[in-house]
């Protein structure tokens, strides 16, 4: 089974998020800010992630230039997910390495649509 | 509404559509038809099938528009589009003659999700074949749905659902709030307004058809009807896309099924 990890400052967003992605057939692991997902990240890779813009201690922006950092993580897919819904700001965030972009509000089919369009192989 | 007037009403929508519906349906026929009841100021069904039978011209485009199937998507099934990227499209650049184009119908193509979809298909490929000539019709039933279509505006919703976000940024302008798409697709696509049970054949021929989700809400004894309409327009080895969950097979003998990995693309089968 493959991993998500939700990262999100809003409980109830992520709590709804994680449960979409479960009802997909992910597994997943949830962080609400940008250094407690890096952590998470450092100890076990997730084999995707879905990561908000504005989170709290780092933001999302922020995560990405470190996240890539990690070894083995340089092709990890990332959905920025994201109010920000100017294509200067998408661009920012397909810059710095997201696979896809999410604009709030979204709803689980939006979701799945998503992650059909990145390369994420269901076992 | 009676059982009277629902089969009155399906029967006039199978002859005007080809869509079927069946009676567990009734309650969604009424509510839809509340709508147009409400905006001709009728006090209830019965006045409008009295419309409808009297030949009304205006009630019987807003019956039939307020029933029509209107659910599309960007990037319907992805596979598909890479199929026309890496399979069609290389084919016909090989066997086209330099100044032929490949004409591509898009049949039943709602606010024009589907055509603009293959329009961005095509020009990414143009950017690397730019010999390639590509002509792209799309048809539907409902003025409602061609208007949208031909505008090319979209919400954040419709934009959020299929489409890649790097096709959004390449094809797409934000104008207060709503997504643009670019007069380069734009121009890409001629809409008409045609039905697919009346005469196809002054649109002249096609080498891919793409007709995704549609006849699966055809009458039983339509759906042959429609893909022999559909092969007669096709060019001699022409494709026909059709939804994931449609087949040509059983249904009539002028398509073929071609790639087993690709279940819903048939060839049109050589007299």
């Amino acid at each position: 089974m493959k991993t998500f990890l939700v990262v999100e400052d809003s409980k109830i967003i992520r709590t709804i998020a994680a449960q979409a992605l479960k009802d997909m057939g992910f597994a997943t692991i949830e962080a609400g800010d940008g250094q407690t997902a890096l952590d998470i990240c450092k100890k076990e890779l997730p084999d995707a992630i879905l990561l908000d813009w504005f989170l709290p201690v780092k933001d999302g922006l922020t995560f990405m230039k470190e996240f890539r950092a990690i070894q083995g993580a340089e092709d990890t897919p990332v959905i920025f997910c994201s109010s920000k819904t100017d294509p200067e700001d998408i661009q920012k965030a397909l810059d710095a390495g997201a696979a896809e972009y999410i604009m709030k509000p979204f709803d689980s089919e939006i979701l799945k649509l998503k992650i059909n369009l990145i390369d994420l192989e269901q076992e | 509404m009676t059982p009277e007037d629902f089969t009155y009403l399906s029967e006039l929508l199978r002859e005007q559509t080809g869509i079927s519906l069946s009676e567990d349906k009734s309650h969604i026929l009424e509510a839809r038809l509340i709508a147009v009841v409400r905006a001709f100021n009728l006090t209830g069904i019965p006045d409008l099938i009295a419309l409808l039978k009297q030949g009304d011209a205006e009630a019987m485009e807003a019956f039939t528009e307020t029933l029509a199937v209107n659910e599309t998507m960007f990037f319907h099934d992805i596979v598909a589009f890479k199929h026309l990227e890496e399979m069609v499209f290389p084919f016909f650049l090989k066997n086209k003659k330099q100044e032929e184009a490949i004409r591509i119908l898009c049949a039943g193509c709602s606010s024009g999700q589907e055509p603009y979809s293959i329009a961005m298909q095509v020009k990414d490929f143009l950017e690397k074949n730019p010999a390639l000539k590509v002509e792209i019709i799309a048809i539907d039933i409902s003025s409602a749905m061609l208007s949208k279509a031909e505008g090319g505006i979209y919400t954040q919703f419709d934009i959020q659902r299929g489409l890649p976000i790097k096709m959004l940024l390449k094809n797409f302008t934000k104008k207060d709030g709503a997504w643009h798409i670019n007069d380069d697709i734009k121009q890409m696509v001629t809409f008409k307004k045609l039905n697919l049970l009346s005469d196809l054949k002054p649109l002249g021929k096609f080498d891919v058809i793409f007709c995704r989700y549609l006849i699966k809400h055809f009458d039983v004894i339509l759906k042959p009807l429609i893909l022999d309409k559909l092969a007669d327009i096709l060019n001699p080895d022409g494709l026909l896309f059709l939804g994931e969950d449609e087949t040509a097979l059983g249904l009539t003998d002028s398509f073929k099924s071609i790639v087993k990995s690709v279940p819903y693309l048939f060839q049109k089968v050589s007299e």
